[in-house]
C-alpha cells in the first residue's frame, strides 16, 4: 500500500515577488510580474537573504531554490538542523531546464578573454544542474536520496512527481523538492528567439488567437513532502496533498508538442489513474498555457481528450499569463500556485486574455478571479507541466 | 610580471582575498585555521588561483592537506619562490 504524500510546506521566488503568498495573491488581484517583454524576479536581492558566502557559492539559479527552500522549511516548521526525521530518509529533489547556464556563460568569457587558467575553480559546482539540489541537501543536512531532475520545462514538475514516489515507497520520510531557473542570459534569449519561441509581442496571452510565443521567466518553488502519517503524528499542519503522477513522452518531435496531445492527454489520466479519481473530480486545471501557438492548442485537445464533456466545466488558468515561462521552474511554481487556489476555493485568471480562437473553448478564467466549486467531493486539481524533448508530466493536486 | 615573493607581499595578498570568500575580516591574523575562517577546498582553489595569478607559484594538490594556518599557507608560497 503506498503512502499519502503531503505538503506541509512551500516557498517561491517569481517574477511577483518573494514569497509563495505574494505569488499567488498578487496574481489572483491579475497583477502582472511581466515588464517590457521580460519576466524577471525583480523583487529578490541575494544579499537581503544571503550572506557573502552563501551568494558566491551558488549561481543565480541555486541562490532562487535557497530562498524558496528557507521559506518552505520555515513553514513545515523544520528549523535549520532540528529535521523532524531521521536526516538518513530526507531527500532533496530539484528540477532546471538548462542549470547555471549564467555561470557557464561568464566562463566561457573568462576563458576566452584571460585563458584557461582564469576560469574560476568554483565554475563546475555552480552551473551543474544539480547544483540547487546538491546546495539544498547540503543547507539542510539532507543525507537521503539527493539529484536534479532535467526535462525542460517539465523538470520542477517531474522533481514533484519522483518525490512523491521516493515517499510512497518508504526510500524517504521526506523530501525536499521543487524547481528552480536562472536562464535570462543573452545566451539562453538568443537561442529561444533563433527557435521562434518567444513573444514577438513580449504579452503573454496564453489561449488567446493573437498569442505568439512564450515570456521568459525565472524563480524558483521548493516544496516540503513528508509521509501523511508520521507529519501526523508530528502535528505539521497539512497544506495540501501530492495525489497522482502520471507521465509520457510524445516522442514525435524535439520541440513541437504532438499536435492532437495524445501524449499529454495520456499523462493526465494516468495521474488521476494514480490518485484513485476520475476526470468528473477534477474541479480546476492549472494550464501549461505557455501562450505559443502550438502548446496551447494541444493542450486544450488533451484537456478534451483526457477529461471528455467534464473539461467544459472545469475552469482552466495560466500562471504564465502573470509571471512568464519560469522553464524548469514552472512546475514546481505552479504546483504552489494550485495548492493556494484549492485551499481558497480561488481559480486565478489569465490575464490578456481578449481574442478567442475556434477550438480553444475551454473556460480559461479570462483576467478575472472566479470561483471554484467543489460540493461535495474533494477539491481536486491538475497541474500540467510539458517539456522540449517531448516529456509529458501531470501532477494531481487536493486541498481541504 | 610576477610581485616580488616576500612574506609582506604574500601576506597582503591572502589578507586582502580572504573577505572576497565571505571572510570576516577582524578575524584574519597569520595563527587562524582555515578551518575556525570556514575557508574549505574551493576557497582555496580560488586562492591559490589569486597567488599564483600574482606570484607564478601554484599550490596544488598536496599543498592544500598540508596548510592549516594562514601562516602555513603564506609559508609555503615564500619557501616555493626562494
Amino acid at each position: 500500500m503506498n503512502r499519502e504524500v503531503v505538503i506541509t510546506g512551500m516557498g517561491a521566488v517569481t517574477p511577483l515577488g518573494v514569497g509563495a503568498r505574494t505569488l499567488y495573491e498578487r496574481w489572483l488581484a491579475g497583477q502582472s510580474g511581466i515588464e517590457d517583454g521580460e519576466a524577471r524576479a525583480s523583487e529578490f536581492e541575494p544579499t537581503e537573504h544571503l550572506s557573502i558566502k552563501e551568494a558566491r557559492r551558488a549561481d543565480r539559479f541555486s541562490q532562487f531554490a535557497i530562498v524558496a527552500g528557507d521559506e518552505a522549511l520555515a513553514e513545515a516548521g523544520w528549523d535549520r538542523g532540528d529535521l523532524p526525521y531521521e536526516s538518513d530518509l530526507i531527500g532533496c529533489v530539484i528540477g532546471t531546464g538548462i542549470g547555471g547556464i549564467g555561470t557557464l556563460e561568464r566562463g566561457k568569457e573568462i576563458l576566452m578573454e584571460q585563458g584557461e587558467k582564469k576560469v574560476p575553480p568554483l565554475s563546475v559546482p555552480l552551473m551543474m544542474s544539480n547544483a540547487a539540489s546538491g546546495t539544498l541537501s547540503l543547507r539542510y543536512g539532507l543525507h537521503g536520496n539527493s539529484f536534479g531532475t532535467v526535462s525542460a520545462c517539465a523538470a520542477g514538475a517531474h522533481a514533484i512527481g519522483m518525490a512523491a514516489r521516493l515517499i510512497e515507497h518508504g526510500d524517504a520520510q521526506a523530501v525536499v523538492t521543487g524547481g528552480s531557473e536562472a536562464a535570462m542570459t543573452p545566451l539562453s534569449h538568443a537561442a529561444f528567439g533563433a527557435l521562434d519561441a518567444l513573444s514577438d509581442s513580449g504579452i503573454s496571452r496564453p489561449f488567446d488567437a493573437r498569442r505568439d510565443g512564450f515570456v521568459m521567466g525565472e524563480g524558483a518553488a521548493v516544496l516540503v513532502l513528508e509521509d501523511g502519517e508520521l507529519a501526523r503524528e508530528r502535528g505539521a499542519k497539512i497544506l495540501g496533498y501530492v495525489r497522482g503522477f502520471g507521465a509520457s513522452s510524445d516522442a514525435n518531435h524535439m520541440t513541437a508538442p504532438e499536435k492532437d496531445g495524445v501524449g499529454a492527454a495520456k499523462a493526465i489520466l494516468r495521474a488521476l489513474e494514480d490518485a484513485g479519481r476520475t476526470p468528473e473530480d477534477v474541479i480546476y486545471i492549472n494550464a501549461h498555457g505557455t501562450s505559443t501557438p502550438l502548446n496551447d492548442r494541444a493542450e486544450t485537445r488533451a484537456i478534451k481528450k483526457a477529461l471528455g464533456d467534464h473539461a467544459a466545466h472545469v475552469k482552466v488558468s495560466s500562471t504564465k499569463s502573470a509571471i512568464g515561462h519560469l522553464l524548469g521552474a514552472a512546475g514546481a511554481v505552479e504546483t504552489v500556485a494550485t495548492i493556494l487556489a484549492l485551499r481558497d476555493r480561488m481559480a486565478p485568471p489569465t490575464l490578456n486574455y481578449g481574442e478567442p480562437e475556434e477550438g480553444l473553448d475551454l473556460d480559461y478564467v479570462p483576467n478575472e478571479a472566479k470561483p471554484l466549486e467543489n460540493g461535495s467531493k474533494p477539491a481536486l486539481a491538475i497541474s500540467n507541466a510539458f517539456g522540449f524533448g517531448g516529456h509529458n508530466v501531470v501532477l494531481a493536486l487536493e486541498a481541504e | 610580471m610576477a610581485a616580488a615573493i616576500t612574506e609582506e607581499n604574500v601576506q597582503k595578498t591572502v589578507f586582502e582575498a580572504l573577505p572576497q570568500f565571505g571572510v570576516d575580516e577582524s578575524q584574519i591574523t597569520r595563527d587562524a585555521t582555515f578551518e575556525d575562517l570556514d575557508v574549505d577546498s574551493l576557497d582555496l582553489a580560488e586562492l591559490s588561483q589569486i597567488i599564483e595569478d600574482e606570484y607564478g607559484v601554484a599550490l596544488k594538490g598536496d599543498d592544500v592537506g598540508k596548510i592549516k594556518t594562514v601562516g602555513d599557507a603564506i609559508d609555503l608560497v615564500v619557501s616555493r619562490g626562494s
